[in-house]
């Protein structure tokens, strides 16, 4: 019980930390890719430490939702970064959850700032709220085919589980069923987070906006917490996509070597992830939003071919 | 030791007398206020001892049974509380407790209040017929129930019958109830020919006993004749023209236990009166819920009257609950008894949060409609301020009903994707592929409910009111909170007790399938829930919600410590230069749902018009009138057909009626020369 604990504040510090980081690299990196300077990668923890210390507007239109939505999004997304296995090839928390409670979670923090943005009584936060909405609903059975793919060839839903089943078996990547599943979260991986082609994380223009519409009247340290949920549930989900399909750097027996070349290569890992998302934001332009679907519709469609394909080669365990 | 008959008889005792009772003081023209608080009181006494009389039956082991024999062949009254009964019992008085409740508080609101004595008599009424429905075990005894449950509803519907929309509402209503009893009857019948007896006990896997055919034929008119009450898609049309138009907490027992009658009845034929049924049932099943649970949550999207929303609602839940029968039917077909166990404890658990927290939504609605005087959600906004206790209680339902840990919706949202999950692996034949789709369609509806819960609530409660009616509304009364209250601290209860709730299963898996669900599923150790063997996978809905306590206590705590009261300011929302934000920049609910509207176009067929005038530019518009409408696919496709067909065979049909009284004394001539050949035996 004590181990758990401290394994998920070591875990919780861990990805706080990184999160800001790994925003901070990838808008430089997605600078020089445009030929710019662009901001330093530690500027999200400057921005983080402005906002903390500033003062706060709140809406005379807004009620106590407004001041609920930061702490219970802030706190799904820690509790769906607890379930995911980084380090260690068991989760600190995966007794009270899988796969299943980690798409939960994150509807869970979803379904709150889009009220919060709802409060505010102003058509930006409407229409941020409509297509954040529209958009998860259209992830979310994609995302489900992949998770169903992976559960079966690893017989659990329990993400410790998936990513424990896959290790010492590398070349496990390679079967078709597997690679599909994982082009599959890809696209999901995008959307979820907002990126370009189907949300530009750098925009303020009413008709391009998806979280930043929904985030608007938000200020101050309600409004760090905010963005910095919202840079963690993309370490989160990077960190899923890294850890259940190419699993072979987590410890499973406790060591300090081990731990410190298992946080070398986890770091390796997103930064990995994190030039792919890079390379496509720089390379896309972004969709309109009724485009969105026929995106993620291949994203289904990935999926569905994912799940048809373990049925075809066999590869799961009953 | 509890004496589970005679505090079921008590209760039902009580529910008998408050109907009487009620009838006799609406004759007697008495509406006093101590009568009818004497009446409502009475209902929340009786369903308390009903549901300790429930509770007790599923905990213990015997199966208590009482019966008196009737004065027709083959009819008894006779009551049987075997472990489904003693289910569906503790459900009908879980829900009726808070809804009476609440009653005691809305009696004076709307249509009920004009009438409260001969409304209490009626929902006494109900409340009787709905308690024996569950617990019958004679044929006709179940049937006469049955059709009491009917006539007290349509009664009830019609409470308001002033409008035009609730005639047409009940009379629908009434209607396809007709023709579902016509296919229950029918259907029982047959199998009470094969098994020789009226007795619900004698029927036990009487589906073994019936000729190919048959068999097939009696399922099917079962299904369909239950379904039409459940509302499974394509019987639905009667569910949002009913439950809308009919006094709030009466929606609330309609939506929440009243269809859920059918369900009963889908349960009792799928797997007690058959102890074995051909795949094809199961797909069957499957794919009604499938189909129920996309497209009931598709139509609540584009609704934007608040009670018609919640109605779609409960089409898209009972979608959710066939699923797990559906796949319980197919493990059961596959040979996997232990998997057909988990999965029906995940439709039957559904069925009971879907119970508690529809009973829920359909209350706040109720506060919420009889303090704003409008259903329209579009005139509504800003009521969170002047509600905020019923503002609380939508949040929980919504958020339960959309599926979000820790609450109750969440739990049986999981079991039921770890019951398609491990079917995957149960057959090794082609219709496998069906349970990970019917999971990503699962998928899908959840999603989808949740938009359509930030939307009801978001344009409901939050921001500013949209009307003056929204301005001035007042708070309910001090009962009404406590019944909502009573059902919310249930959604909590249900999500985070779920490893204890699950015990209740265990009389009615033991009995079915041999197993005890149970033991399988819930982990000795942590207070989780375990996937079903061989996978495993563990939710803890328990720990979740202390977990999530606890990491946004931690930061709401630090920033409340260090924040510095002069900072924090209260200003207008932002308004790009405009004089002020009023009510007309707001969201409406039928722009959140367009997005929706658009990438479903193909199932909604929308149509829209608009207007535009103007005298010097088009930039300048002086007025714009805009419309939006969807087409009702199965309305126009299937109802429409079917009413046209009927009005010209019954037309054709009038000729009989020469008017000539030669014609009708021939008539009469042909039928006794036809009796006397046929119906007469040597």
């Amino acid at each position: 019980m004590i181990g758990m604990v401290l394994a998920a504040t070591a875990q919780a510090l861990l990805l706080l930390g990184l999160s800001p980081l790994l925003t901070g690299v990838i808008r430089t990196l997605k600078a020089r890719l445009q030929t710019r300077r662009g901001p330093s990668p530690w500027q999200p923890y400057r921005d983080l430490y402005k906002l903390f210390r500033k003062g706060m507007v709140q809406p005379d239109t807004a009620s106590a939702l407004f001041g609920l939505a930061p702490f219970v999004l802030f706190s799904a997304t820690v509790l769906a970064g607890l379930l995911v296995p980084t380090i260690a090839a068991a989760a600190p928390c995966s007794a009270i959850g899988g796969a299943f409670t980690f798409v939960s979670l994150l509807a869970l923090g979803r379904f709150f700032l889009a009220l919060g943005a709802l409060d505010t009584g102003s058509s930006f936060g409407g229409l941020g709220s409509s297509r954040e909405m529209t958009i998860s609903a259209l992830t979310e059975p994609a995302l489900m085919l992949a998770i169903f793919t992976v559960a079966l060839s690893a017989g659990s839903t329990d993400l410790s589980h998936m990513a424990q089943a896959a290790i010492g078996q590398s070349w496990r990547f390679l079967a078709p069923s597997q690679m599909l599943a994982f082009a599959a979260l890809f696209i999901v991986l995008i959307a979820e987070t907002g990126r370009i082609p189907v949300d530009n994380p750098a925009t303020h223009l009413e008709l391009t906006m998806i979280h930043e519409a929904m985030i608007l009247e938000y200020s101050g340290p309600w409004l760090a917490l905010i963005e910095w949920s919202a840079w963690l549930k993309q370490l989160v989900l990077i960190t899923l996509l890294a850890n259940i399909f190419f699993p072979f750097t987590l410890v499973s027996v406790p060591g300090i070597p081990a731990v410190i070349s298992a946080t070398l290569w986890y770091v390796m890992k997103v930064a990995v992830l994190a030039l792919a998302i890079v390379l496509v934001e720089s390379t896309n332009a972004k969709m309109r939003l009724f485009r969105v679907p026929e995106l993620l519709s291949v994203a289904l469609v990935l999926g569905a071919l994912a799940l048809v394909s373990t049925f075809l080669f066999g590869a799961f365990r009953a | 030791m509890i004496p589970i008959v005679e505090l079921y008889a008590a209760g039902l005792a009580i529910y008998v007398i408050g109907a009487l009772g009620g009838f006799a003081a609406h004759l007697a023209r008495k509406n006093g206020n101590r009568l009818t608080f004497t009446l409502t009181a009475a209902a929340v006494a009786g369903s308390v001892l009903e549901a300790i009389a429930a509770a007790a039956c599923l905990f213990s082991n015997t199966v208590p049974s009482w019966s008196a024999a009737g004065a027709l062949p083959g009819l008894s009254f006779s009551v049987r509380l075997d472990p489904l009964s003693g289910f569906f019992l503790l459900a009908l008085s879980v829900l009726a407790g808070p809804v009476f409740v609440y009653t005691i508080g809305y009696r004076r609101h709307g249509a009920y209040g004009e009438k409260p004595a001969l409304w209490s008599g009626f929902s006494h009424l109900l409340m009787a017929a709905l308690t024996l429905v569950f617990t019958a075990s004679n044929l006709l005894f179940f049937l006469i129930c049955w059709e009491l449950a009917v006539g007290a509803s349509y009664f009830l519907i019609s409470a308001g019958h002033q409008e035009e929309e609730t005639r047409r509402g009940g009379l629908l209503f009434m209607l396809m109830s007709r023709a579902g009893a016509g296919m229950i009857y029918l259907g029982l019948l047959l199998l009470a020919l094969f098994a020789g007896s009226t007795d619900f006990a004698d029927f036990r896997s009487v589906g073994a006993k019936l000729p190919p055919p048959f068999s097939g034929l009696a399922f099917l008119l079962l299904f369909g004749g239950f379904g039409v009450k459940a509302g499974i898609i394509p019987f639905h049309i009667w569910l949002p023209a009913a439950h809308p138009v009919a006094p709030s907490n009466i929606s609330a027992l309609l939506s929440g236990i009243v269809i859920k009658t059918g369900i009963y009845g889908i349960a009792r034929v799928c797997f007690d009166f058959y102890g074995e049924l051909p795949p094809w049932a199961g797909i069957l099943t499957l794919t009604a819920g499938v189909a129920s649970a996309v497209l009931g949550v598709l139509y609540a999207l584009m609704e934007h009257d608040l009670k018609r929303l919640l109605a779609f609602h409960s089409i898209e839940n009972i979608g959710i609950i066939l699923m797990g029968f559906g796949a319980a039917l197919l493990f059961r077909s596959y040979g996997h008894p232990s998997l057909a166990a988990v999965a029906v404890t995940a439709g039957l658990y559904h069925t009971l949060n879907h119970v508690i927290f529809k009973g829920l939504l359909f209350l706040a609605a109720g506060a919420v409609v009889s303090s704003a005087h409008t259903r329209n959600m579009e005139e509504m906004g800003g009521l969170v301020k002047r509600l905020p206790l019923t503002a609380l209680c939508f949040l929980i339902g919504a958020a339960a009903i959309s599926g979000l840990p820790p609450l109750n919706g969440f739990v049986s949202e999981w079991l039921t994707y770890q019951a398609l999950l491990a079917g995957f692996g149960a057959t090794s034949e082609i219709t496998r592929v069906g349970f990970p789709l019917a999971g990503a369609l699962l998928a899908l509806t959840a999603a989808l409910a949740a938009a359509c819960f930030v939307k009801a609530f978001g344009i409901t409660f939050l921001a500013l009111p949209r009307s003056e009616a929204a301005r001035r509304a007042k708070p309910p009364s001090a009962s009404m909170n406590a019944g909502m209250i009573l059902l919310a601290g249930g959604c909590a209860l249900a999500g985070l007790g779920a490893h204890v709730l699950l015990r209740l299963f265990d009389g009615i898996t033991n009995a079915w399938f041999g197993v005890q669900v149970s033991s399988g599923l819930v982990s000795t150790s942590a207070f989780a829930l375990n996937a079903p063997a061989p996978r495993t996978g563990a939710a803890s809905p328990l720990a979740i919600g202390i977990s999530l306590a606890i990491l946004g206590l931690t930061p709401y705590l630090v920033w409340r410590i260090r924040r510095r009261q002069e900072l924090v300011r209260v200003g207008p929302t932002w308004d790009c230069g405009l004089p002020g934000l009023t009510a007309a920049h707001e969201m409406t609910a039928t722009a959140f749902s367009k997005s929706i509207r658009m990438i479903f176009s193909v199932i909604f067929r929308p149509r829209r018009e608009i207007q535009a005038q103007y005298d010097v530019s088009p930039y300048f518009p002086k007025a714009i009138h805009f419309e939006s409408e969807i087409q009702p696919a199965l309305s126009e496709r299937l109802y429409e057909p079917l009413r046209e067909f009927v009005f010209r065979m019954s037309l054709r049909l009038r000729q009989i009626q020469a008017g000539s009284l030669h014609a009708y004394l021939g008539y009469i001539f042909l039928t006794l020369i036809l009796l006397l050949l046929f119906g007469v035996r040597a």
